[in-house]
């Protein structure tokens, strides 16, 4: 068992929600509501703790939760964690959201009908993971009932130890940790040509469910205080796409090369095709790529990697994927990766 | 790489497609629409250029079919419930109201439809993407757009415990829409191809998926695709 991946359940930010001032009808309004909320959790969730607190004041009509950052309606099927880590780049704490009961966004908002919407969203995507890591979905499909009610209360309910024994019923395995036995691979990168490599050894392919919230900067932006707002959805690409590795002897695949393999469109290199299924690469297409005309080099990067966040931390970009995703998973699965690139103008002209 | 390159040989094809395939599947599928449904809106390829300062070799992007009408017959009956789907032109467009009053009756209104054919990272295949409104840009609430659905499509729905069509966001466009579920997808397309022995060719099978996939897909929401469409692949191939 990881000591990181029980300080990832323990994982919690805290809150101040404070009721939209449209559905306020007493005087003094109520005083906000002071949250621990669970990282790897879910913003609806948090009804049975705000109710209590907000009923009394509401105007007459059908509740409806649904939560704002700034004018921003937050998705809530994406965890609450992953929300901070991409909408707060400069962390705020405590975190303050605006709640609401009446008004539902519907135009923009998926339909959320309390827990039931959440457990199901949360179940689909361990299906897709499922689907992602071991080609079906069909341990998810056929959970026992019991099995189920177990499983999403131990998310519910932060419990890890019933999260594992339920969890390990669905054979999820994933990356062999195998770089935690043999650290010098770590610390001494190899200098090998990537076109030459010798494959020693079966080939062992994994694919890893990634989900990767992508934002951009241009070439003025210097600091994160200067941040600018996400204010509307549109200016985070979500990018749903699974990382597929070879695992080579005598080379880890690190953060950094994950990163560039899901996003092939800014990250053009030779030791990578431009596929969308973000493949290794194959000896013919690196010969295609070293003939283009218009790259004077083997290199091309228009992109700079500014920011990646994971459950809170911006780990080394060098520290092995596999690590991170071992230990930095959320419950369904999925890998969620907050990234910021920097992107210059002046490379995208050449 | 040589035994990377035989081993990827001696494997069977899974019934799934690359990002890029999808892309030249999707091309051939709009021209075979467009040749055989001229009378239908065409299928459009939409890029999805969010970085516009970006180079990029390859630029992903979607299908979509959109303003689809389905007019409710007064005379449809009960156990024969196949959709009508009507093209709505410019200028029928204009003239909806007035025709409505004369077609059909008051209570019966006009829902359109936007279709979308997006490609999955996940599952490696195509997938549907639909959502409906009123003439008025209203959104459909579901237990609506179930009475469009085709008789069969209803009841599988009713039957299953793992529901096929599910409310989710549009992966390009932050909106919530409805998806098929794609998890079965890949299966029955290798079924679809191997069945045909004389059509194996690799670069066929890529560049027709498209079309063979939407035959099955297609149907559970009522749009039928003319036979025209595959009869063509065979006739060329023989």
């Amino acid at each position: 068992m990881s000591e990181a991946q029980k300080q990832v359940w323990k994982g919690a930010i805290p809150l101040q929600i404070h009721l939209h001032e449209s559905e306020v009808t007493t005087l003094p309004p109520p005083p906000p509501a002071l949250v621990l909320a669970p990282r790897i959790g879910y913003l609806p969730l948090l009804i049975s703790l705000l109710k209590p607190q907000f009923s009394t004041t509401l105007p007459p009509g059908v509740d409806t939760i649904w939560f704002e950052y700034k004018g921003l309606p937050l998705k809530w099927y994406i965890p609450t964690g992953v929300l901070f880590d991409l909408l707060c780049v400069e962390p705020e704490r405590p975190w303050n959201l605006t709640v609401h009961f009446r008004g539902y966004p519907s135009i923009v908002l998926l339909p959320c009908e309390g827990e039931d919407s959440v457990k199901w969203s949360f179940i689909n995507s361990l299906k897709e993971a499922a689907y992602v890591i071991n080609g079906n979905s069909k341990n998810v499909m056929n959970m026992s009932q019991t099995d189920q009610v177990e499983l999403w209360g131990s998310v519910l309910n932060g419990n890890f130890e019933t999260y594992r024994r339920v969890a390990s019923k669905l054979k999820l395995g994933t990356f062999e940790d195998e770089y935690m036995e043999n650290v010098s691979s770590v610390l001494v990168k190899s200098s090998q040509s990537t076109g030459d490599t010798d494959v020693t050894g079966q080939l062992k392919t994994g694919r890893i469910p990634v989900r990767l919230y992508l934002w951009t900067v241009n070439e003025e932006f210097d600091d994160f205080e200067d941040a600018p707002q996400i204010d509307n959805w549109d200016k985070v690409s979500y990018i749903n796409r699974p990382v597929e590795i070879y695992k080579e002897d005598g080379k880890y695949f690190s953060l950094n090369d994950a990163v560039k393999r899901i996003l092939p469109e800014f990250f053009l290199e030779n030791s990578f095709v431009t596929d969308g299924d973000a493949n290794i690469n194959q000896s013919g297409e690196e010969g295609e790529s070293s003939s283009d005309p218009g790259s004077c080099c083997n290199t091309l990067e228009i992109a700079e990697i500014k920011l990646v966040r994971i459950q809170g931390i911006e780990p080394i970009l060098d520290i092995p994927f596999s690590w991170v995703v071992n230990n930095l998973m959320n419950p369904e699965y999925f890998l969620h990766m907050c990234v910021c690139l920097k992107v210059s103008k002046a490379n995208a002209v050449q | 790489m040589d035994l990377q390159g035989a081993v990827k040989d001696i494997i069977a094809w899974d019934g799934t497609l690359s990002s890029s395939d999808f892309s030249l599947s999707a091309h051939t599928f709009s021209e075979k629409w467009k040749r055989f449904n001229p009378s239908f809106p065409p299928w459009q390829w939409i890029p999805c250029l969010k970085h516009h300062l970006v180079a990029s070799h390859k630029v992903e992007g979607y299908l979509s079919l959109e303003n689809m009408c389905h007019i409710k017959s007064s005379e449809e009956e009960e156990s024969d419930r196949s959709l009508t789907w009507k093209e709505e032109s410019n200028i029928s467009q204009r003239e909806e109201p007035f025709d409505n009053a004369a077609l059909v009756c008051p209570e019966h209104e006009v829902n359109q439809y936007d279709f979308h054919i997006v490609y999955s990272a996940t599952y490696r295949v195509p997938v549907l993407y639909f959502r409906s409104y009123h003439g008025d840009g209203q959104l459909l609430p579901f237990d609506e757009i179930e009475k469009d659905l085709p008789g069969h499509s209803a009841k599988l729905r009713s039957e299953s415990k793992w529901t096929f069509i599910s409310h989710e966001e549009h992966p390009y466009l932050n909106r919530p829409w409805y998806k098929l579920h794609p998890c079965g997808t890949s299966d029955w397309m290798k079924l679809l191809f191997n069945g045909d022995s004389s059509l194996n060719k690799k670069d066929f099978v890529i560049e027709q998926y498209l079309v063979s996939w939407f035959s099955a897909i297609g149907l559970v929401v009522g749009l039928k695709m003319p036979l025209e469409m595959l009869d063509t692949v065979v006739s060329n191939n023989s």
